[in-house]
């Protein structure tokens, strides 16, 4: 799934200045939980988290994530998106919740790492 | 003669902001050198995992890399308040981390088993009062090559 696509499902807004149309990812994951992360997310995913401190970006560099959406319109401090654009990691944001987030992509497709294609 | 490359990140205590820039130096320092993309993840993982337990609980730290053509090894050193018992540890789950450590999203008991999952060898030396030394390696080549 690319990001085109995430964000027209999440109706979300893109955070950080890179347009990255050919960013794409495999299989999400979502924690508020960065050592669950670290321990269990998978390269090449897409993280949905409601926690928007500098740590998730750096998680996610460390993870090899390629994307992170921020659930209920929350948004990180503009440190933390200059961060993610140092990274070239995307960062979206959706009013959805974390459950109608997740509910939404499966719908169209996407699948935890266990599961994707 | 192999090539060896080395170098060193100081470690500010409660430095949150920062948290994760020497992981960050190490991971692009393996990705200029061409180290396989699984290995850098499961280093920069490990090594995260580790500089944040010394962000976290220490007052200062240190991170040590060297890497020679066989394996990556990497130590962090702190000056904390040392672990009185490591086994526990390195229980899944066993944390000691306040309630505002937790908020950000760390702190629930995983950062050493998780360096022990990504790594091929891994000690923990501490000294209650004078501070934790983590060490793991990762090796770059299969002894049986």
């Amino acid at each position: 799934m690319n990001i085109g696509q995430i964000l027209k499902i999440l109706d979300a807004s893109l955070l950080t200045s890179d347009a990255l149309p050919q960013k794409k990812v495999e299989s999400a994951y979502c924690a508020d939980l960065m050592s669950d992360v670290l321990s269990f997310s998978v390269t090449r995913s897409l993280l949905i988290t409601g926690l928007t401190n500098p740590q998730v970006i750096r998680t996610a560099e460390m993870a090899a994530i390629e994307m992170v959406v921020f659930i209920q319109d929350k948004k990180p401090d503009m440190q933390t998106i200059r961060l993610a654009e140092e990274k070239h990691i995307p960062l979206l944001s959706t009013s959805y919740s974390m459950f109608d987030t997740c509910g939404r992509l499966y719908e169209n497709g996407l699948r935890s790492h266990a599961y994707a294609r | 003669m192999p090539e060896i490359e080395e170098g060193i990140f100081f470690l500010t205590g409660k430095d949150f902001t920062n948290a994760g820039a020497a992981s960050s130096s190490l991971k692009a320092v393996l990705e200029r050198i061409g180290i396989p993309k699984d290995i850098i993840r499961r280093t920069a993982i490990a090594a995260f995992e580790a500089e944040m337990n010394t962000i976290i609980y220490a007052v200062a730290g240190m991170l040590k890399y060297r890497i020679t053509d066989s394996e990556i090894v990497v130590t962090i050193q702190d000056m904390g308040p040392g672990i009185p018992d490591i086994d526990l540890a390195l229980t899944e789950g066993y944390s000691t981390a306040p309630d505002y450590i937790r908020a950000m999203g760390f702190g629930s008991g995983m950062g050493l088993p998780n360096i022990k999952k990504n790594s091929d060898r891994l000690t923990v030396n501490s000294i209650v009062g004078e501070g934790t030394t983590v060490e793991f390696m990762i090796k770059l080549k299969d002894e049986a090559q």
